[in-house]
């Protein structure tokens, strides 16, 4: 115990050094230049939390044997056989039983889970860690929306088409840095979809820059438009329902949805086929792989078109929906939101990457607004302020998330693998 | 001519900051084998505690600019230090022996994490600061064009080759050199020969901390305004830098650093500013593909 | 079978192997062996294209008098083409995926072209079912010999230390191999694991395969090599049966050192 409140001690002390500057002093723009303003409460604050989080995680340590590492338990196996149909058949009907805000918001989550599904088979099973994504992401965006808006081509005609684009820029870049070192390839996809976003923010002429591209068409259902005249070849007028903006709105909920599982089933049928066996080898052991007689370069560059192709239809859904698109939407924050979605999955699970897309990005937007309706019944300007900041938080907390994963979880929150194949058929299924 | 001179001055200065930050890129590759995705980030850090130093100094009547300058540099400098130790400790240190990827990514969780903290904690806007040294010399004149040597200029030069001698005295004179050395030839030899690998690896992340931060505080009197981004950017630049000298080889760190910092000022002054980030990031992959053990590095061996 | 002439490999300024020339015939097993640091290892990364000789050529030609320069073949092609399968030191299993899925990765260069590329196999339809069966089957009979039927869908990195050793090699036999090198395959093995293998070597050579293996364990290498190729820093010194270099005096001193020449070797 004394040594366990020294230890901690020693850790507020660190935590002293290292927040005192920067969260106990802020530099404000002022009217004249920098000023220096003292929030000692804040420091204060953090620095006793680090000293009562160490001091806890000492003595639970000392009297809780460390959890003993081992296969999830056989109820939790049936709850989480039982979880997948059950968030499908939520996703199904959500449209019938939420408002439009809730709507939008699975919209979002969805996109998200497709874009960490399509990464999944690039880091997960092929284990190329690619902090470029969102460059796919763009390639798609901005090939359906410069189809759209110079060809008049619709978003049907576009979507393979986006895909294609992107998996082929996907082959470009692979091609010559898909020779190198893991953490090598990192930072090139790094700087890839640094370039992406710069050339897209400069080359006025084609993409107009930074103010982006506006008017980008709706997609529609086999011909019918979702548009609020209501006349002839419209969804509302063909049905004979008066047009409302939510009906456009659950059908691009449906189109992700779509989208979404087709990336899941095509990528659960890919891991069973010899080149998705192929890919896991290679993230277990290249050199084995080569012996073997795999042509690595090319697995890899499968991998990395496919996950592309997948971030390319993704960026056209995005196109679509925002009907607007700018460098903005591109930074390296999306690629860094998508990674963090994925190894929080566990590297390789589909279930735990919707799980982690639907906390991450829904859990925290439901805690913001849970937070702001609490400001709003109290009229209590703590949660108001909390709801505000909160956005603010959630790269920090993705951050941490990944650090502490990596620590505690190295595998992530899903973390068995099925086998692609067994030789018997377990008995009772 | 006059004015690729002026260029040139203007390349060498920003090299020797990319250089400073390329030291740590390579310090840490050379002894562990991995990218420290948060060195960028503890740039930056340093960029804002060299900020927090100079106006706090000036709110306490410290205005004398040596004197200030040099608290600064030793303020910056031990905390960025204490910064870089505390990534290694929670971050990197229980993840050795982990799977491949592992250390990576939480390499980058850490970077975003300090990137974001600076956000929330000091705010997303930049940070402007008037010059601190004023005053310069003109060279010369040609062609209707004067090129001008700032005072900052030579400060920046004259700092980052002390920094610079104090550490190449300290890696190749002293014990605790030695035992870098010895870790960066063979870390699991090195731990049976009774080194402390646990203590020198901290020291590496503290000393290319500390190296992390004078460049900051460079930075800032360069430039003038930072903000919490700065360190993505300069990372990608820094780290490119250390693979273009070879990555582990010290003097090819700064070799790198000059060169691209020659190349993104002749970019910008001939093609387009626009582009000189472009510029950077193409180098990195072309040399990568085309030179992956760098000027001065050495050839890797596959082990089977 | 094999052919290596003049092979050199130098690391900067040192002389892995030095001009070194042997060969290993159709249907027998040719062991090399030497003091730690001999540069066996580096001539099995030569033969297999991990290293690209500094000079001399590696010439193979199989059964049907096919010639492959192994030399000038990337190292993917060395095996899917010319049909040379390794194992190494220490074993690389993909140990995560389950031992039947090891041997199947084995089998990916049939596989995937049975698999229109994976096209079919994705959309199900195709011959690629029976393939898949086919390939089924061999690993089942892999998974016979070296006695792990059982253990088929568990992660290969959770076999015991022998029984590793023999999936790598089931692994390597997996691709159809000419020749198959082996990397120290008794390291680490218990005497009775040891004749195990012994036997598992020999009915490999039963069934026509070549092979070329790397050995510490004179054990091993006495009752099983029908040649025997014996390297010291990087040069060969000596060549032939194993009665032959047994009794061969070079042998001798450079596995007691100098000086010892007078002694008998155990």
């Amino acid at each position: 115990m004394k040594s366990a409140v020294r230890d901690a001690g020693l850790s507020a002390l660190v935590a002293l050094g290292l927040f005192a500057p920067l969260i106990g002093l802020v530099t404000e723009n002022g009217d004249h230049g920098l000023e220096l303003r003292g929030r000692p409460l804040a420091a204060a604050a953090v620095v006793v939390l680090v000293f009562l989080g160490r001091l806890l995680m000492l003595t639970r340590a000392a009297h809780i044997a460390p959890p003993v590492v081992s296969g999830p338990s056989p109820a939790m196996v049936r709850a989480g056989r039982a979880l997948a149909p059950a968030l499908l058949v939520f996703a199904l009907v959500l449209p019938f039983g939420g408002s439009r805000y809730y709507v939008d918001l699975a919209t979002l989550v969805l996109t998200y889970i497709m874009l960490g599904w399509g990464l999944n088979v690039v880091v997960g099973l092929a284990g190329l860690l690619d902090l470029g994504y969102v460059a796919f992401y763009a390639v798609g965006a901005y090939s359906y929306a410069l189809l759209a808006v110079n060809f008049g081509l619709g978003f049907w005609s576009c979507l393979p088409l986006a895909g294609i684009l992107a998996a082929f820029w996907g082959v470009l870049l692979g091609f010559p840095v898909l020779r190198l070192r893991g953490d090598y390839l990192a930072i090139v996809t790094l700087a890839f979809g640094e370039i992406i976003r710069i050339v897209l923010n400069n080359w006025v002429s084609l993409t107009n820059g930074p103010n982006g591209i506006t008017g980008i068409p709706r997609p529609t259902l086999f011909g019918l438009r979702f548009s609020m005249d209501g006349g002839e070849g419209t969804f509302a007028g063909f049905f004979n329902m008066e047009p409302e903006t939510i009906q456009r709105v659950i059908f691009l909920y449906y189109v992700i949805l779509g989208l979404a599982l087709l990336t899941n089933w095509f990528t659960l049928r890919l891991r069973r086929t010899p080149l998705g066996r192929a890919w896991e080898a290679l993230r277990e052991d290249e050199t084995a792989c080569r012996s073997l007689g795999i042509n690595v370069t090319n697995t890899k560059l499968t991998a990395f078109a496919i996950g592309a192709m997948f971030g390319g239809f993704a960026g056209a859904f995005f196109a679509t929906r925002q009907a607007f698109i700018s460098p903005e939407s591109f930074t390296f924050i999306e690629s860094a939101t998508v990674l963090a979605i994925v190894v929080l999955g566990g590297l390789g699970s589909q279930l735990g990457v919707a799980l982690a897309a639907i906390v991450m990005v829904g859990g925290l937007e439901l805690l913001r607004a849970f937070l702001s309706f609490l400001a709003d019944q109290m009229g209590s300007p703590i949660f108001a302020g909390i709801a505000n900041e909160l956005p603010l938080y959630r790269m920090l907390i993705f951050g941490l998330a990944l650090v502490v994963v990596m620590v505690l979880r190295p595998r992530g929150m899903v973390s068995t693998r099925t086998p692609t194949v067994l030789l018997v058929a377990r008995g009772q299924g | 001519m006059a004015y690729a001179l002026q260029q040139l001055i203007n390349g060498i200065t920003l090299g020797m900051i990319y250089g400073l930050i390329a030291v740590g890129y390579t310090m840490v590759y050379g002894i562990i084998g991995m990218i420290n995705f948060a060195h960028g980030d503890i740039f930056m850090i340093g960029a804002f505690l060299s900020l927090i130093a100079l106006l706090g100094l000036a709110s306490l009547g410290i205005t004398a600019v040596p004197i200030a300058l040099a608290l600064t540099l030793i303020f910056a400098a031990a905390l960025a230090a204490l910064y870089g130790w505390t990534v290694e400790r929670v971050a990197y240190r229980p993840l050795r022996g982990s799977f491949r990827l592992a250390p990576l990514i939480s390499a980058i969780g850490m970077s975003i994490t300090l990137q974001n903290f600076v956000q929330v904690s000091q705010g997303a806007r930049v940070k402007p600061m008037e010059a601190l040294i004023p005053g310069g010399f003109q060279i010369m004149e040609a062609d209707g064009f004067a090129v001008r040597l700032s005072a900052m200029q030579i400060m920046i030069v004259v700092t980052t080759l002390c920094v610079l001698a104090i550490f190449t005295w300290l890696v190749t004179r002293t014990p605790l050199g030695r035992r870098m050395r010895a870790c960066e030839q063979d870390l699991r030899m090195a731990s049976l020969l009774g080194i402390d690998t646990d203590l020198t690896i901290s020291v590496t992340f503290i000393i290319g901390a500390a190296l992390a931060a004078v460049a900051g505080l460079l930075f800032l009197l360069y430039y003038g305004a930072i903000d919490f981004f700065i360190g993505f950017i300069a990372g990608v630049k820094a780290f490119t830098a250390a693979v273009l000298g070879g990555i582990g080889s010290l003097p090819g760190a700064v070799l790198g650093g000059l060169l691209i910092g020659l190349i993104e000022v002749f970019w910008s002054a001939y093609f387009s500013v626009e582009y000189k980030d472009v510029a950077a990031f193409s180098i990195l992959i072309v040399a990568l593909i085309f030179l992956p053990t760098g000027i001065l590095g050495r050839a890797e061996v596959e082990k089977v | 079978m094999l052919s290596v002439t003049g092979l050199t490999m130098r690391f900067g300024g040192l002389k892995a192997v030095d001009d070194l020339s042997f060969e290993a015939r159709a249907g027998e097993i040719t062991a090399v062996i030497g003091p730690n640091g001999a540069g066996k290892t580096t001539v099995f990364n030569c033969i297999t294209g991990f290293y690209r000789p500094s000079e001399g050529g590696i010439v193979l030609t199989d059964a049907e008098g096919a010639r492959f320069a192994l030399d000038r073949m990337p190292g993917h092609r060395i095996a899917s083409r010319a049909k040379v399968a390794r194992t190494f030191q220490n074993i690389r299993l993909f140990a995560g995926m389950t031992v039947l899925e090891n041997l199947l990765v084995a089998q990916h260069n049939v596989l995937i072209r049975a698999s229109g590329f994976t096209l079919l196999a994705v959309l199900g339809v195709g011959r690629y079912r029976a393939a898949e069966a086919h390939g089924l089957e061999k690993a089942r009979h892999w998974l016979d010999r070296i006695g792990l039927i059982d253990r088929a869908d568990d992660p290969a990195g959770a076999l015991p230390y022998g029984a590793q050793r023999r999936l790598e090699i089931a692994r390597a036999m997996c691709i159809d191999p000419v020749l198959l090198c082996l990397d120290e395959p008794a390291a680490g093995l218990n005497p009775r694991e040891t004749d195990a293998l012994n036997a598992l070597l020999l009915a490999i050579r039963a069934d026509g395969c070549t092979l070329l293996l790397i050995e510490h364990d004179m054990g091993v290498v006495m009752r099983i090599s029908d040649h025997i190729v014996v390297l010291d820093h990087g040069k060969k010194i000596a060549d032939g049966t194993p009665a032959e270099v047994r009794a061969d005096p070079a042998v001798i001193a450079a596995y007691l050192g100098e000086g010892d020449e007078d002694e008998e070797a155990a």
